[in-house]
């Protein structure tokens, strides 16, 4: 074997030699050589770069906070709700609810780098957004009236904070009973209806059995999320030199813009275009969606889709600065302005999907019907895109790998 | 000798391109019987970064087994992405809202594949009695033959112990994981320790355990590569048997023929740590009845033994629970996961390694390198690639036995594993637990469990200097 390389080593080698030799004789000859570029001094690109860093700290800061707020503003309107269970105030709760989602899609383009939401540690990702939520753990469902924690006392007497930890732990990787979607099965239920949300009646609040545990529930899950958003919030508050943001402003510029890119990059197409997006709309199961109990899936994936734009352009609303465009625009602006593009389609078109979202994973539509191909449109932009960050990594000298 | 005047710059062009011309023919001539000469596995050890052939995925991160075949096209990468939902995401007790994912237990060992292979990594055992770790099942079975030849279960708790349940069902015991300290010395003086493990079932829910049962503990493997190793030729892996040790060299190498349901016929096993699996479709639809929980239309029955009653009372996810069209996508992302690239492929150390690794006779059993052929998947089919097995069982010495036959598998047979990726499980999966049970707490412990067939290899190990020791240690480090 050994001599049988070597002779076939010799072999590439003697073709290779052969090949320069033709390709040479064939050259032309060389244009006179262009007068070089006039010296103009460019920006100073680690500068730069130190920049997009810190602004980002500032965004991702600022996004956790106005979430946090959100939030909170949530959790007032939940326990004005328990006090005086009505339909208008069940209304109020799941108006706060929507709000508050909105404010926090964004935040996970910050995802997928191992930060302060998900490292292995202590990131607290799947408390907040586990996803299937596993109803029948928590509460009745079709077809299981005496299902879950709530209807069941004696085995689980107390209900609080302890209690609902505890049985994430038992998750293994995962956890099932708290975070957004367990709120949100507490205040809309399962969504029976083929148009429209799930429609939980008030009286699970009132007169049904186990209403005071299912209060307890709800109260202390919205609770939970406030401590894991304030987390997040404290992870990255300025001026704090024994935080998150303290070692990421200390890392080597590189390293940070690695793992801000992977970020957007990760989300644009390994979680949303696949993980929630292909997913759904391949298996072609109706509930197959992040929020399925109150059909804001569509929302979910614009505040998704709009997170990967304000990394992209540096500008968080709340906040605004240099981004990675600005550094891409360095290099290579064809490349900044292609990007830029694109991520506005992608914007334009997850908006311009047609609510709710589960309509499109019915088995009986047709994919050329114009709901679902606006999903699949919107996933093959987001693909698209996922190229060009990639590129654009590359384009500011970092290196990335996304799904 | 200088060139006649009479010759011009395109009679020198064409003599370029006539010699080119042999140059490919002889070329061409000389790959193809190379080839057929590579479609044999080779124990030469070349060090290469694309240990996967064009499936190799370039990353380092913690996600480096997570990532699709880098030769994987759109459509491909959309099954992937459908696939590692349902492989990643926990399945929920039925009914669900999430129909699609329901169906879960009602008694199982985990909520999703990645509970146990984190992040499509290695599981290892639990550190203590209350940790929650998903990374360890036990097997059961009692002496004699089950159905179609594999093994006899356990006539009240089944082939496999399930130490969780949806709520309200009982679970069926508990792992109880000792270990005792073996301390031990290299040549050089240098001592180590071995855990050496005994494993017993706590909180038993339905009466004893049979009198004759055996335990066979097993941890969560690493995933890449899966469908690289289905495309291995059969022939090619038969080739390498030698069950009866006629070459004389003391070690064997048996193929495990099993039970392949879909073609209803004993085939060469390919997964699992005794081998005893023949397909990675085969291989997905067990795991997802025998640790989730989730029927199939290959297993379609719900893992509740006849003395379960509230198990068999449970509401299922509907049958099957996993589709064929589902499974079939979570099929493809297991065949499809990459392989990550060897690291440090010029570093001397590692070279030195590597050869140290053959000296030692490691690549015996775990043989450096294949051809693929033909595979449903074009990005696995045809790919040089290096995962370091033989695919075949051997003897392991007393030490790593688990008494427990499984097909044509003793009880003291073992597959060579794979190792590739091996060097990458401390950066996904934050420890270094191998072999089949998760008891070597580093590649070192690992290498001096080795007994049986392998005694001899581990012997010489022993006998290394420590600066040997480290560089075949840093080699395995690479993969």
């Amino acid at each position: 074997m050994p001599k049988f390389s070597a002779f076939v080593r010799t072999m590439i080698v003697g073709t290779l030699l052969l090949l320069v030799m033709v390709a040479c004789q064939n050259e032309p000859p060389l244009p006179a050589q262009p007068p070089p570029p006039t010296a103009t001094p460019g920006p100073d690109v680690d500068a730069v770069k130190r920049e997009v860093v810190s602004n980002y700290a500032d965004g991702v800061h600022a996004l956790y906070s106005k979430s946090l707020a959100s939030a909170m503003i949530m959790d007032q309107a939940i326990d004005i709700f328990l006090s005086d269970p009505t339909p208008s105030s069940l209304e109020g709760a799941k108006r706060a609810w929507l709000r508050a989602r909105d404010d926090y899609g964004p935040t996970e383009a910050f995802r997928f780098y191992g930060g302060p939401i998900d490292n292995e540690e202590d990131g607290p990702e799947g408390l907040l957004n586990a996803w299937p939520m596993d109803e029948s753990y928590i509460d009745y469902v079709e077809g299981n009236a005496d299902a879950g924690v709530i209807n069941n006392p004696d085995e689980f007497p107390v209900i609080d904070a302890a209690l609902i930890e505890s049985l994430n732990e038992e998750g293994g990787e995962e956890n099932v009973s708290t975070g957004w979607h367990a709120i949100e099965f507490l205040l809309w239920g399962q969504d029976m209806n083929e148009n429209g949300p799930g429609s939980r009646p008030v009286e699970d609040y009132t007169t049904a059995a186990n209403a005071d545990r299912r209060s307890t529930y709800l109260a202390v899950t919205s609770d939970l999320l406030l401590v894991h958003l304030g987390q997040m919030v404290d992870a990255w508050a300025p001026g704090d030199s024994g935080n998150y943001r303290a070692e990421f402003m200390g890392m080597d510029s590189g390293e940070a813009l690695t793992n801000i890119i992977t970020g957007i990059g990760e989300l644009s197409r390994g979680e949303l275009a696949g993980e929630r997006m292909t997913v759904a709309y391949e298996a072609r199961s109706q509930e197959d969606e992040h929020s399925c109990f109150s059909d804001n899936t569509t929302a979910d994936i614009v505040g998704n889709a709009r997170g990967i734009q304000m990394v992209f352009t540096g500008n968080y609303g709340v906040v605004s600065g240099t981004g990675v465009r600005d550094l891409v625009a360095i290099t290579d602006p064809g490349l900044a302005d292609q990007l830029t593009m694109e991520i506005d389609q992608s914007v334009a078109l997850a908006a311009a999907i047609p609510s709710p979202f589960d309509l499109h994973l019915r088995e009986t539509i047709a994919n050329d019907e114009p709901g679902r191909a606006a999903v699949l449109r919107t996933i093959v932009a987001l693909e698209d895109q996922t190229d060009t960050i990639v590129a654009a990594a590359e384009a500011v000298g970092v290196t990335i790998t996304v799904s | 000798m200088s060139a006649p005047s009479g010759i011009s710059a395109d009679d020198w062009r064409r003599l370029g391109i006539f010699s080119l011309a042999v140059s490919v023919v002889v070329l061409a001539a000389v790959l193809v019987v190379f080839a057929v000469n590579r479609a044999s596995p080779t124990a030469e050890i070349v060090l290469v970064e694309e240990l996967g052939g064009d499936t190799t995925a370039f990353t380092t991160t913690r996600n480096a087994f997570g990532l699709p075949a880098r030769n994987l096209e759109r459509d491909g990468r959309r099954t992937f992405a459908v696939g590692n939902s349902f492989f990643r995401q926990n399945w929920v007790t039925a009914p669900a809202s999430t129909a699609a994912r329901d169906g879960l237990g009602p008694t199982f060992n985990a909520q999703s594949c990645s509970s146990c292979h984190t992040l499509d990594g290695r599981g290892k055992p639990p550190d203590s009695l209350d940790d929650p770790e998903r990374g360890l099942l036990f097997r059961l079975s009692i002496p004699g033959t089950g159905s179609n030849g594999g093994p006899k279960p356990d006539p009240v708790y089944g082939g496999q112990l399930q130490d969780r349940a949806v709520l309200l069902t009982p679970v069926e015991g508990r792992m109880i994981v000792k270990y005792r300290e073996i301390p031990g010395q290299f040549d050089d003086g240098e001592t180590y320790s071995l855990r050496s493990p005994t494993y017993e079932i706590g909180d038993l829910s339905f009466g004893p355990l049979h009198p004759d049962v055996m335990l066979s503990p097993r941890v969560a493997p690493v995933v890449v590569g899966m469908g690289l190793l289905e495309a291995i030729p059969e022939s090619a892996i038969l080739a390498l048997a030698d069950p009866g040790d006629a070459s004389g060299d003391g070690i064997s190498g048996r193929p495990n023929m099993v039970w392949d349901a879909r073609r209803g016929e004993l085939v060469l096993g390919r997964f699992g740590w005794k081998a005893n699996q023949p397909t990675v479709e085969q291989q997905t639809a067990g795991a997802f009845l025998g640790d989730i929980g989730i029927t199939s239309g290959l297993f379609s029955q719900e893992n509740c033994p006849e003395a379960q009653r509230e198990c068999l009372e449970t509401l299922n996810g509907g049958s099957p629970e996993i589709p064929d069209d589902r499974l079939a996508q979570v099929v493809f992302y297991t065949q499809t996961l990459a392989v990550p690239a060897m690291r440090d492929v010029d570093d001397p150390q590692v070279a030195r390694g590597a050869k140290l690794f053959a000296k030692a006779g490691c690549n015996m059993c775990h043989t450096p390198s294949y051809t693929t052929g033909e595979h449903p998947i074009g990005a696995v089919s045809h790919q040089t690639i290096y995962p370091y097995t033989d695919l075949l069982l051997h003897d392991m010495g007393e030490g790593l036995a688990d008494g427990a036959t499984d097909f044509d598998a003793s009880g003291r047979e073992w597959r060579t594993p794979p190792l590739w990726g091996i060097g990458l499980v401390k950066t996904v999966n934050g420890h270094t637990m191998f072999l089949h049970d998760g008891r070597a707490r580093n590649l070192l412990e690992a290498i001096m469990w080795h007994g049986g067939e392998a005694e001899e290899s581990k012997e010489e190990f022993e006998g290394f200097t420590k600066e040997e020791r480290d560089a075949l240690i840093k080699f395995l480090e690479s993969l």
